[in-house]
């Protein structure tokens, strides 16, 4: 079960054992789902009950301006979830991502008021890929669990920060901000940039070997180790690559700002909320199973919560109520099925 | 507790360092003083401790001593006879979300990251939703003597530390380290691992309650008194050489760990390190401790576990 | 690599949608200045280090400055009893483009009320809609505090059909362009936290936070004997309102022979300011002073010199109510600074002022009282809760006190 072919990812229903799926359907109607479906459908049973809800207050959930706010809204989070998505695949996490999403903002918005878009891009990729660095190889080679190490690596980025800045700088021009507020119909150009994120993350883990030594190392190390995986060059790609997503997240969110801040990652939440959100699509936290595609759904899903709660102008105390009961009660949800198949 | 050792060493050059940069700490009155200050961590990181253990997080428990502490003072509302039915109340509650975290995570098979992340939001916005936004109501001057008389701190303090020490000794403690180290065996040679597991969750959530009324008695009702909470106490107990994924540590070096901890803290703001790079400091310091005992293990007696530290919480 | 074709295949299909039907819901005349529009002119060093308060801050802006410390000499014009109508030195604009008939719909984008200062405000701010049968529909949103989640919210509301919108901002520079985007839609009031752009109908806010840390650092300096020892204790650095208390402290301190001997950062959290105020009087042995940005730790800090057994030194706290009583029990030397939670009023009454067509201030300054040891008693309320800010102006409000967590 552990060492699952990375085809699970996206259509877990079909990869079952047919013994599993026959199993399921004489216990329950739903264990002929995958965690994605489970989440996708809801996703949409949310949209339908919360457009009567808003209906009935006399509002309407689906117009253009909340369509687009709900995509504005998650596609940072989104972005960062991806990345999430691969590190807890690989059996790892990164708690580091909020404190990072600050810094590439800064970065981005101090260079592009020096001048160079290109540069800002650069330098920001730059900056994430060592962070990933730092943090995989805290985790591989010098043993460190990954929750201290990314916690550790995330109170010196935040050291740095407030040594550094002391309230928003820098200066996003007029053409980068495109990428924050131009949309085409009713999609925003950073839902487009969320979904290639999505996109490039999703051919990784299914299509390339990288993708199945992921899986391997989340499912067992000691296995994938015995197999010839090299373990830790996994893991640190990884974490480069969830850094990369927070670094792309902190580009976008300078982009909406129009200068770099040093609090956009910790006031977002985005380390636990993309871990709330992973898992919430379906992704294992102890690694090896799940996938991009649960995550957007995990995501959306919290978006359009949000959206429905907005309008009925529900306070945000009730908000977390909600969403940590949804967020448990999902994974119990997942649990359970896995048990049963 | 010879792995622990290293944690006590450190701890000493730190106490040594603050006396040096303040001599009133060796006083009786200036170390405990210290002591006080460090008691609601300390206790946290106890509680903390046995979850770990266990090979489980508690995450709720800096938003479970906000419920706490806003909780006393509306129920309290400044009426000293209502102190001792409210105190009963709060350890009450301490332990029922305890119970509640156990259950859901062993009988649910929710991974504790999330059930604990679950009941972190769901603590803190229920508890405002219940006081409209911000605390109201004022703690008694009897519920406050525990967490702001020096003696009562210091006392409470001691009889957790030896609570635990207790508990850790019993079979109740053998059973825990086992259940961490290898739940299958554990479970096969007739350890009952769910309630094992819950029962760490409650200890921790009764810690978080006492924690609550030291640190509620210290500086009274503040809607953030909790906040961070939850990080602190895990790196404390990490500190001490506790192994997140369960079965190696002990309570002493984890409440060690806390000291150490909030020695560093007074110490960096003693030699007027800036505030901001006391982070970078702490960040520093805990990843490498942390790498320091890692590294050195293959050299010890004790093998290495199976699961791989790469591991998050499972 | 044939593998790549899909990917790429999408990619330059958004390229090509974009570049061939694109909408931007984002201004087109932005020009979003961050910290680089706020000059600097920082006071001598020399003179800072003896002082012990450091660098000025680069949020330091002299005429700003000039302008408050001014201010608060002048009488504000309006009703006596009503500070929340009254207005320094108005300059007044006409409305007339924005008028309509009644039957309104008020919108209302909140930064957060995530913490007792805010929520007061809200709850007076909600008092007053109620109180104007004219208003049939109020929306408001809350942004948690994040400044991303503001943006949408006020992309979201200016498609509601609002008549007007209320912008309390999270952070200055950066909701700029979404307040910007706004104003071409529909009449804009801002209020608390500013914008870098004109284009609000008005902007309210008490005088500010240049006079909140003067009035402060000016008492201590008055109290305090030559060479007194002051702790400043801050909450976090990089907050603008927060920047102007301490950098106007500053500059009062830098001028007097008080010596500052430390400037600490709180995080307002009371735990951690008891221990900081009691290491500083171990090391001290005694404050003669402290001087404070938010009043929220005040009485933390009371009783650390309790707890250690010395007496208490001259104090700055703010208007809240657990702090005036502990001024009244131990009759200490102290001074409340105030932010008005008044302020929250405002807004509402300004809008409707607008949609009627009547001229507003176009920067709408309140009055920004002290509490003193004269007036103390006028704003101490026993009955109300412990972090209740007493200048809420909202005791003539329908449902006083209960909704305020306050008993009869």
């Amino acid at each position: 079960m552990n060492d699952a072919p990375p085809s699970e990812i996206t259509t877990p229903a079909e990869a079952a054992p047919p013994a599993a799926r026959r199993a399921g359907a004489t216990r329950h109607p739903w264990a002929n789902l995958g965690s994605t479906q489970v989440v996708f459908l809801a996703l949409l049973v949310t949209i339908v009950v919360g457009w009567i809800l808003v209906a009935i207050d006399g509002g309407n959930l689906l117009t253009l301006e909340t369509v687009v706010g709900v995509q504005q809204r998650s596609a940072a989070l989104g972005i960062v979830a991806v990345g999430q998505t691969l590190a807890i695949l690989a059996g790892s996490l990164d708690l580091s991502v909020a404190y990072l999403i600050s810094l590439a903002s800064l970065v981005a918005a101090e260079i592009m008021q020096a001048g160079s878009v290109p540069g800002a891009v650069a330098a920001v990729i730059a900056v994430s890929a060592l962070v990933g660095l730092v943090n995989g190889v805290v985790i591989t080679k010098l043993r460190v669990h990954a929750f201290i190490a990314t916690l550790g690596v995330a109170l010196v980025i935040k050291g740095v920060l407030d040594h550094l800045y002391d309230g928003p700088a820098g200066r996003v021009p007029e053409s980068f901000q495109h990428l924050g507020y131009d949309r085409v119909g009713p999609i925003p150009v950073s839902a487009m940039l969320w979904a290639a994120v999505a996109l490039t993350a999703w051919f990784l883990l299914s299509r390339t070997r990288y993708g199945y030594r992921v899986h391997a190392v989340g499912g067992d190390p000691d296995v994938a180790r015995l197999s010839g995986v090299r373990t830790d060059r996994v893991i640190i790609l990884t974490h480069v690559l969830c850094s990369l997503c927070a670094g792309i997240a902190g580009l976008l969110l300078a982009s909406r700002l129009g200068a770099g801040v040093p609090t956009v990652g910790t006031d977002g939440g985005y380390d636990l909320e993309s871990i709330a959100a992973v898992v919430l699509g379906g992704t294992a936290l102890a690694g090896g199973r799940g996938g991009v595609a649960g995550t957007v759904g995990g995501v959306l899903l919290l978006a359009v919560l949000d959206s429905v709660f907005n309008q009925l102008e529900v306070n945000s105390f009730f908000k977390d109520v909600v969403r940590g009961v949804v967020i448990v009660v999902a994974v119990a949800v997942y649990a359970r099925k896995r048990s049963t198949s | 507790m010879k792995r622990a050792l290293p944690i006590f060493a450190v701890l000493a050059v730190l106490l040594a360092a603050i006396a040096l940069a303040n001599p009133f700490f060796l006083e009786p009155a200036g170390f405990l003083a210290f002591v006080k200050r460090a008691a609601p961590l300390v206790i946290l990181a106890a509680g903390q401790y046995f979850v770990i253990v266990s090979g489980e997080f508690d995450l709720s428990v800096g938003s479970l001593v906000t419920v706490e502490v806003v909780v006393a003072a509306r129920l309290i509302d400044g009426n000293e006879d209502a102190t001792w039915p409210v105190l009963a109340l709060v350890v009450v509650i301490g332990l029922l979300v305890g119970l509640v975290n156990g259950a859901v995570t062993t009988l649910l098979r929710v991974p504790s990251f999330i059930t604990t992340l679950g009941m972190m939001l769901v603590l803190s916005g229920a508890v405002f939703l219940w006081t409209g936004g911000a605390p109201r109501g004022a703690l008694s001057h009897a519920f406050r003597v525990f967490g702001r008389d020096t003696l009562w701190s210091v006392l409470i303090l001691a009889s957790v530390g030896v609570a635990a020490v207790l508990l850790m000794r019993a079979d109740f403690g053998r059973t825990l380290i086992a259940t961490g180290d290898n739940e299958r065996a554990a479970a096969l040679s007739g350890v009952r691992v769910t309630r094992v597991r819950i029962v760490a969750f409650a200890i921790s959530g009764l810690a978080a309650a006492v924690a609550g009324i030291l640190l509620g008695g210290f500086a009274g009702v503040s809607a953030q008194v909790g906040q961070g909470l939850e990080f602190s106490a895990i790196t404390a107990v990490v500190l001490g050489g506790v192994v997140l994924g369960g079965g190696r540590g002990s309570v002493v070096a984890a409440m060690a760990g806390a000291l150490t901890l909030e020695a560093l803290f007074t110490l960096l703001n003693l030699y007027g390190i800036s505030g901001a790079l006391e982070f970078t400091v702490q960040g520093v310091i805990i990843i490498a401790a942390v790498a320091a005992g890692a590294v050195r293990l293959p050299f010890s007696l004790t093998p290495r576990k199976s699961k791989g530290d790469a591991h998050a919480a499972s | 690599m044939p593998r790549h074709k899909p990917l790429l295949l999408t990619a330059t299909a958004a390229l090509a949608l974009l570049v061939a039907g694109c909408t931007s819901d984002k201004p087109t005349d932005t020009t979003t200045a961050a910290a680089s529009a706020a000059p600097a002119s920082s006071a001598p060093a020399s003179e800072a280090a003896a002082a012990g308060t450091g660098e000025q801050s680069t949020f330091f802006v002299q005429s700003d400055y000039d302008a408050q410390l001014g201010m608060r000499a002048k009488s504000a014009q309006g009703p006596a009893d009503k500070p929340w109508e009254q207005a320094i030195d108005p300059q007044m604009v006409s409305t007339t483009q924005y008028k309509k008939d009644g039957g309104y719909h008020l919108c209302f984008s909140n930064a957060a009320v995530n913490n007792p200062w805010r929520q007061v405000g809200w709850k007076s701010m909600q008092a007053e809609v109620a109180l104007h049968k004219e208003i049939t529909t109020f929306t408001a949103l809350d942004a948690e505090g994040k400044d991303d989640k503001q943006i949408s919210d006020i992309a979201e509301l200016t498609g509601k059909g609002c008549d007007a919108l209320i912008v309390s901002p999270n952070t200055t520079a950066t909701l700029t362009p979404a307040v910007k985007a706004a104003c071409g839609k529909l009449p804009v009031i801002v209020f608390d936290r500013g914008v870098e752009t004109d284009c609000p109908v008005t902007m309210i806010n008490p005088i500010g936070g240049y006079a909140f840390g003067a009035d402060g650092a000016e008492f201590l300096v008055e109290k305090v004997p030559a060479g007194g020892k002051i702790l400043a204790l801050r909450i976090l650095p990089g907050v603008d309102v927060l920047e102007t208390r301490w950098s106007a402290a500053k500059v009062t301190f830098d001028k007097s022979r008080l010596k500052v001997v430390g400037v600490e950062f709180t995080d307002g959290d009371a735990a951690k300011t008891k221990s900081i105020v009691s290491d500083y009087i171990a090391r001290h042995g005694k404050l003669d002073g402290v001087w404070m940005d938010a009043g929220a730790t005040a009485v933390a800090a009371v009783e650390a010199f309790e707890d250690a057994g010395v007496p208490v030194p001259a104090m700055v706290g703010e208007d809240q109510q657990d702090f005036l009583q502990k001024w009244k029990q131990n009759n200490l030397t102290a001074i409340a600074p105030t932010y008005p939670t008044y302020q929250w009023r405002t807004p509402v009454i300004a809008a409707l002022k607008i949609l009627k067509g009547q001229e507003v201030p176009k920067t709408w300054k309140l009055p920004q009282p002290k509490i003193t040891a004269d007036n103390l008693d006028t704003y101490l309320q026993p009955n109300m809760p412990p972090l209740h800010y007493a200048l809420c102006g909202c005791e003539s409000l329908p449902g006083f006190p209960e909704t305020w967590g306050g008993k009869k």
